[in-house]
């Protein structure tokens, strides 16, 4: 069991009578970039919140390299290693670029500091605070972000607001990357530059990424493998070029 | 030891000190005066009255600033601090101790109940939000001074009188209650100002401005909101203790909701998540209320409110008017002390997230809590509150 990074079996939640999501078993491997997709209602999303702990999954359950994580909050959920990006950016607005990294940091042993000791400059609080500056400049600067390090979050132009969203997760120190939708409203060309980003991202922070996404150019450029999900239910799995394929999901996108 | 004092030094900046470097030098001037003999009578009451609205306003701009969570019961923390720290100074002078030293173990005892009170009322602001917190808090406010009132050792309806008060009025050498006033406004600048300027205040102000987001980032949200909760009543609960020090009798009258409202208007007239703000508001409300009162006697009382209000109007209407933008802009306190300083150019102005002075986070806005309604428990959960 523990040879995936993330394994779901029968996953699965209600809304009242309403089977949003129905029956998702996925396997991922580690260090993989794995896409889901499906036309829009098609319960993506739904699979997200379930896997961040925002909703309870009725049916199933699901694994992070072999730990259950069904139940737990989303804090927890996220200290034990999966972050998230939203699909409509959810960045701290008025904050700093920087300090919206190092509310990503915020839980990293390494810059323990109780509350006590900030309120009171007690030693230790200088040195956790410049270390936490130190790496959160690291990591803008691997994003291309270290320019606008001191600029409001709201005031980042489109496509460096959702790389700030990718910063910040990566600061949690993730070892499985949920990414909603990262090309949402990009063009083509800073579509190709995400997908080197992400690619990099893999590389360099040795996460495993399950990404949504409409884009198709995006899915087969840089998907391993994919999962396509319809009315709640898998659809099809496999590898990206057999699963584009698929008659069914031709279908399923265009009509008959 | 060494490398800690440098990392002080490194760490220092003018602008974060300043607020402190003025209030002391208002302090020192202020009890040079009274030693010298130089103020009337009122004075050094009003300027008590100034210390701890401050203190109140500052501590309330730590939930409502900075947390965004709107709360319309902090004169019920300041009630339980007044009656509660009035109570056990009493006793404890009756019992023969040092009004110095009774004075400092009942702001404890006040501050800490009053904090065990404000950990009561932020578990409720775990699960509600925006409008219907407040109104939970404003129920509270009126709950415990209802209490209180009906309590029989705190005296009923009369209010409770206090020993430290006429102590004071007849002995003529006995501590000013300013200076422990000032020990305490001092106590909570510190600790409020340097939480916010930590990392903590960096997780509160990410609950702030994105509650979800602050969640999937790990941010501990029930911890925060209950240690902000807890703070700042046990500021309030401080500004009680020194509150009932200062008049006789305590009566449970005074902390009504439109106390709690005045202490609001506070906050927001200095513009939320601004400390400095807060003082310097706090400061101007109870000047004008003082001296309202002071002057408008007899008949002419009953417009006091009227003026009062009218102020505020203008207060509000100039610092917000889209009209008077470019005015407010050519004429700003800084730009005025550029004038004086004489610095050549224009600076700019990093904006400080902590301490915005124009934006209005608090999520009192109902669409905004509609969507964000999102603490999930049971496993059935209506679709329309999808988080995308």
């Amino acid at each position: 069991m523990s040879d995936f990074a993330l394994k779901t079996t029968d996953l699965g939640i209600s809304f009242g009578g309403l089977k949003a999501v129905q029956n998702v078993n996925l396997e991922i491997k580690e260090k993989e970039i794995y896409g889901l997709i499906g036309p829009n209602g098609a319960g993506k999303t739904t699979v997200f919140n379930m896997l961040t702990g925002v909703y309870l999954p009725t049916t199933g359950t699901f694994y992070l390299n072999g730990k259950e994580l069904k139940g737990f909050s989303q804090e927890r959920i996220n200290h034990e290693g999966i972050a998230r990006t939203f699909q409509n950016i959810r960045l701290f607005n008025n904050m700093t670029v920087i300090r919206n990294v190092m509310v990503g940091l915020h839980n990293s042993p390494e810059f323990k500091c109780n509350p006590f000791v900030s309120m009171f400059r007690l030693p230790g609080h200088f040195d956790a605070e410049k270390r936490m500056r130190q790496r959160a400049k690291e990591i803008l600067d691997i994003f291309g972000l270290l320019e606008e390090r001191n600029q409001l979050a709201c005031n980042l132009p489109y496509g460096k607001q959702r790389k700030l969203e990718i910063a910040r997760a990566l600061a949690t120190n993730p070892k499985l990357l949920l990414l909603d939708e990262p090309a949402a409203g990009m063009n083509p060309q800073e579509t190709a530059e995400l997908m080197d980003t992400i690619r990099f991202v893999r590389d360099k922070f040795d996460v495993t990424i399950l990404l949504i996404e409409h884009d198709m150019s995006l899915v087969s450029g840089i998907c391993d493998r994919l999962t396509v999900l319809n009315f709640g239910e898998v659809l099809a799995e496999g590898e990206v070029s057999d699963v584009l394929n698929n008659p069914e999901v031709v279908k399923a996108y265009l009509g008959d | 030891m060494k490398e800690y004092l440098l990392n002080i030094k490194n760490a220092f900046k003018l602008k974060h000190y300043i607020n402190y470097i003025v209030l002391l030098a208002v302090f020192a001037l202020f009890t040079a005066l009274y030693y010298a003999g130089a103020l009337n009578r009122s004075t050094p009451s009003l300027f008590n009255q100034i210390l701890y609205s401050v203190i109140l306003a500052v501590s309330l701009n730590l939930v409502v600033g900075f947390l965004g969570e709107l709360s319309l019961g902090h004169a019920g923390f300041m009630c339980i601090g007044a009656y509660l720290g009035t109570f056990i100074s009493n006793m404890l002078i009756g019992a023969g101790m040092n009004t110095v030293l009774a004075l400092a173990i009942s702001m404890v005892a006040g501050a800490a109940v009053a904090a065990a009170f404000g950990l009561l009322v932020g578990l409720p602001a775990l699960r509600l939000r925006g409008d219907y917190l407040a109104i939970v808090t404003l129920a509270f406010g009126e709950i415990i001074r209802n209490i209180c009132r009906n309590l029989p050792f705190f005296g009923g309806a009369q209010g409770l009188g206090s020993v430290i008060y006429s102590e004071n009025l007849t002995n003529k050498k006995s501590l000013p209650m300013f200076i422990p006033t000032f020990i305490c406004l001092m106590l909570m600048l510190v600790v409020i100002q340097n939480l916010i300027r930590s990392k903590h205040g960096r997780a509160i102000t990410a609950i702030r401005d994105n509650e979800i987001a602050a969640k999937a980032m790990g941010v501990n949200v029930t911890y925060y909101k209950l240690l902000v909760f807890v703070l700042s009543a046990a500021f309030a609960g401080f500004a009680g203790v020194i509150y009932g020090a200062g008049v006789s009798p305590v009566e449970y009258s005074t902390f009504d909701y439109n106390y709690s409202i005045e202490i609001l208007v506070m906050v927001v007239l200095g513009g939320m998540g601004s400390i400095n703000g807060s003082i310097i508001s706090a400061a101007l409300i109870t000047v004008i209320n003082f001296y309202l009162k002071a002057y408008l006697t007899g008949d002419m009382a009953a417009i006091k409110t009227l003026i009062y209000a009218l102020i505020l109007i203008v207060m509000v209407v100039y610092k917000n008017a889209p009209a008077l933008k470019s005015f407010r802009e050519k004429y700003t306190f800084k730009k005025l002390i550029d004038k004086i300083v004489n610095r050549k150019k224009a600076v700019d102005y990093v904006t400080d997230d902590t301490a915005r002075w124009d934006v209005v986070p608090t999520k009192i806005e109902m669409n905004e809590v509609l969507s964000t309604d999102l603490v999930v428990t049971e496993s059935v959960v209506s679709p329309d509150k999808e988080v995308k």
